[in-house]
């Protein structure tokens, strides 16, 4: 029993801790840094990097965003003038200001790829991951606290490249953000393709560069750094998300990495690894040598749908620890979700074959491709019933933070489900590239994980800023992004099903698609999009004025266990006084026979309160 | 705070109302024929078809019985005066009854649609005739080109249009699709057709309709920025001698206007 082997709280825990031995950690206290350029800028302290991540993720949410209304409003209104941005983008009086075929393929090419690279991953990973993987198993820091700052500082060279890339002559990339061949390589095939890609390419290098060195920081830290007692089955969902996730990222980023420089080079060097031999596009001179259009497609989807589990296993991982607090009740099944986010990762390499079912991949191979999509998911599932079970019985107070999660889970749900439709081949063969995949994707990214975030960065504010967030407009704020949401994202599977392509400016050149049905659902979306992006404004409020002005925040707001509540909030430079020692799990909540409804990580468990079920529990 | 269930009972309904309302309106459902919003047009249409209404049946029931779960518990357990959490850290009897039984169903839907899949794409399940026409995508055209009188592709009387597919109601039609620039996907959606056509590969797909009319062809694949505007005509001719007749009557046209531009020495 381990419980037992902690009865008696050491200072220093004996050596048989092995990695998470606390030694050294008590002895080293750094002081914060006095200057400010090292303080706050280039600083080498994880919570500094986290928050950098989240106001640059945030300032890009807002530009992808934009981006995403423009697109909204040329489908709704075809050839219109878009307000404001028409003048500032576009902005050609000859054409009377009216939106380019080309800069329409530009603005859901640039929202794909900033929403995807620039604010999911960062906000998840470099946000979250890296302001909570140390305080919550009890570390002083990263195990590699300049590598973090460099982490960061590759992003900056990624966003001037990618923001720049509007201005180059021809504009920003167009091929979309799947960046297939030859449409991206061939430099006149179209006119993003002739400098813009380019940048698209460089900007992306450096965010994987980022991503890389933040997997291995934490993997390494959690592996080594862990407080005495904290095992790695008492560790929150959070880290384990995290740790899973930097795991996918440690093993598929090369792949990526050396897929775009191979596109880089055809692009810049003369090479050719995408296009069959002797191919000439746009009457430009012919190329030399022969390469294969698809390879590209195998690498992209290799590391890419891994992606998308990085951009969902975070959430889910903090979307556990928010129900688990606002139900008052021990999380179910913590093993179980553990194995899942595992699960889910090891399909996750097997499964990029379904994005190539209709790309003239051998078909054979696509049957492969289906079992493996299908089988994942079942983890997936698992996840939503073990949330469920989590707030079956539970006490469950709707806070901001708790109702984004819950949301986080009904929508997940339709993501999940929308995702079964496409994994069957045949029924792929009508929807694939329509606009039911991109139903599919928002499901997922925005009702998953873009509420994982508003879930995170409402519960764990006042850990990082010291002070409260408003409740009553967290909770406005949430209602109409939910309800915006669900608006402007569930007609796409139905205008999809009825077979409306993706990445087409004008629908309505199509008899099957020029209907008022469509025509209408289009301009439905539209405006609820419009008014998703208001809601917006209300969080952005919120989140300014209460870093300033906010009521301060207690050590422990929301009488959570886990360790990043036992130090002052904000913590510290050196985050404990003391590391900690953990007796027990983080999801401890309303045990029997104990005075309050929570008993943090740092108690030990009542003895009375009987052993904890080593199946299903986080003993 | 119990209201907030509503709100994600709003949400559910109004999903399934969505989608209990599209079958009764042929703009909102499936591509079909207009009158006829229930009426696919293709063979393996049916089937793909039948697959996307079990899917939406399964998919439908355990949408339905997760939200009710997800709405009852934030009505019934929320936190209110005297109500105490019970501790419990699960149960392995309902991980294993929650494991297995979607389990079940995935390797169901997995292994009842693998067969539709393999007669529609398989190489060795196509009809066996004679090329309809061959397929060429280019940015922003199909050019499409069939055999000439000779009944053969790739000799000097071959027919050439550009964004018009015809073929003949009843008959099975094969093209070979190529491309000749960047990825571009033949897309028929009221017939539920969709390959990408890649540069450097030939790919065969069949097709076929009951039903004689006019649909459209879609490039379903981003190919530029004229992507948007890739769309051809295609004409289901009543019977061959529809078609033959639409046959001879383009030859001529083509022949006449190539007299009149170049005359060529062999007639290409």
């Amino acid at each position: 029993m381990s419980d037992l082997a902690h009865a008696h709280p050491q200072p220093h825990p004996a050596p048989d801790h092995g990695h998470a031995s606390g030694h050294g950690h008590d002895d080293h206290v750094h002081p914060a840094p006095s200057n400010v350029l090292s303080k706050y800028v280039f600083s080498t302290d994880h919570k500094v990097i986290g928050i950098q991540f989240l106001f640059s993720g945030l300032i890009f949410f807002a530009i992808g965003g934009l981006l995403a209304l423009a697109v909204r409003w040329q489908l709704a209104w075809p050839w219109s003038d878009v307000p404001v941005l028409s003048r500032a983008l576009w902005g050609n009086p000859s054409w009377g200001y009216r939106m380019p075929p080309e800069s329409y393929n530009k603005l859901f090419t640039m929202h794909a790829t900033i929403m995807i690279f620039f604010v999911i991953i960062p906000l998840l990973t470099g946000a979250f991951g890296n302001f909570l993987i140390p305080l919550m198993i009890g570390a002083r820091d990263m195990a590699f606290p300049k590598l973090n700052m460099f982490s960061y500082w590759c992003m900056p060279f990624a966003m001037v490249f990618i923001i720049y890339s509007f201005y180059v002559e021809g504009g920003s990339a167009e091929a979309g953000w799947t960046s297939y061949p030859v449409l991206s390589v061939a430099r006149w095939a179209t006119p993003g393709s002739l400098n813009g890609q380019t940048y698209w390419l460089i900007a992306l290098l450096f965010a994987g560069v980022s991503s890389l060195m933040g997997s291995i920081n934490y993997i390494t830290t959690i592996v080594m750094l862990r407080a005495p007692g904290m095992k790695m089955f008492r560790m929150p969902m959070t880290v384990w998300a995290m740790f899973i996730t930097a795991l996918l990222q440690a093993f598929a980023l090369p792949v990526l990495t050396s897929a775009l420089v191979m596109q880089l080079l055809d692009r810049t060097a003369g090479t050719n690894f995408f296009q069959p031999f002797g191919h000439t596009v746009a009457n430009a001179p012919p190329v030399v040598g022969g390469g294969q259009t698809l390879l590209w497609q195998h690498m992209f989807w290799f590391y890419s749908h891994p992606a998308v589990y990085i951009m969902i296993l975070p959430g889910m991982g903090m979307v556990s620890d928010v129900i688990a607090t606002f139900s008052r009740k021990p999380l179910f099944g913590y093993k179980p979700m553990v194995l899942a986010i595992a699960g889910i990762a090891g399909l996750g390499f097997i499964v990029w074959g379904h994005h190539m079912f209709q790309s003239g991949m051998n078909p054979a191979l696509g049957a492969t491709f289906m079992l493996s999509t299908m089988m994942i998911a079942l983890p997936s599932a698992i996840k939503v019933f073990n949330w469920l079970g989590t707030m079956w019985g539970g006490r469950l107070q709707f806070t901001s933070a708790m109702l984004n999660a819950v949301a986080f889970v009904a929508m997940f749900i339709i993501g999940g489900l929308s995702g079964i439709f496409m994994a069957a081949t045949p029924v792929d063969m009508h929807i694939h590239d329509t606009y039911f995949i991109v139903a599919h994707i928002h499901y997922v990214l925005f009702g998953g994980s873009t509420f994982a975030i508003f879930a995170g960065i409402y519960y764990w504010f006042p850990k990082m800023f010291g002070r409260m967030m408003d409740e009553r407009l967290g909770k406005i704020h949430f209602a109409l992004t939910f309800l915006f949401f669900n608006g402007t994202f569930f007609l796409m599977h139905i205008i999809g099903l009825h077979g409306h392509p993706r990445r087409i400016a004008d629908p309505t050149l199509y008899d099957f698609l020029n209907n008022p049905a469509v025509t209408g659902m289009n301009r439905f979306m539209t405006v609820n999009a419009i008014l998703l992006g208001l809601t917006q404004l209300i969080f952005a409020f919120n989140f300014l004025y209460s870093i300033v002005l906010g009521p301060r925040a207690s050590e422990n707001p929301w009488h959570a266990n886990s360790l990043e509540w036992a130090t002052t909030s904000p913590p510290a430079h050196y985050n404990f006084e003391r590391i900690p020692t953990v007796y027990h799990g983080p999801y401890e909540f309303s045990v029997p026979q104990h005075a309050t409804d929570y008993l943090p990580q740092t108690e030990p468990r009542p003895p009375q309160a009987g052993p904890i079920d080593p199946v299903m529990g986080d003993a | 705070m119990r209201y907030w269930s509503i709100l994600f009972a709003l949400a559910a309904v109004f999903c399934i109302g969505v989608f209990a309302y599209a079958p009764f309106s042929p703009n909102w459902w499936l591509p079909n024929p207009p009158g006829e919003p229930h009426h696919v047009v293709s063979t393996f249409g049916r089937d793909i078809d039948s697959l996307f209404l079990i899917i939406l049946w399964i998919t439908g029931v355990a949408f339905v019985g997760t939200q009710i779960a997800l709405v009852w518990v934030a009505w019934k357990y929320v936190d209110g005066p005297g109500r105490v959490a019970t501790y419990f850290h699960g149960s392995q009897r309902l991980e294993v009854v929650w494991t297995i039984i979607p389990a079940a169903i995935l390797v169901f839907i997995a292994l009842y649609q693998m067969g539709a899949w393999a007669s529609i794409k398989f190489r060795g399940s196509m009809p066996k005739v004679q090329p309809l026409a061959e397929v060429t995508a280019r940015q922003f055209q199909w050019v499409i080109r069939y055999p000439g009188p000779d009944g053969k592709l790739h000799t000097p009387d071959d027919l050439y249009t550009v964004n018009d597919l015809h073929f003949v109601k009843g008959k099975p039609a094969l093209i070979h699709l190529r491309s000749t620039d960047v990825l571009h996907s033949f897309f028929l959606p009221q017939l539920r057709v969709k390959q990408d056509a890649v540069p450097g590969l030939t790919i065969p797909v069949w097709f076929d309709s009951d039903r004689k009319g006019d649909f459209e062809l879609v490039c379903a694949e981003l190919c530029g920025w004229g992507h948007y505007k890739m769309r051809g005509k295609v004409t289901i001719h009543e019977n061959q001698s529809e078609f033959d007749e639409w046959h001879a009557k383009a030859l001529a046209e083509q022949n006449r206007s190539q007299l009149a531009v170049a005359a060529g020495p062999n007639g290409r």
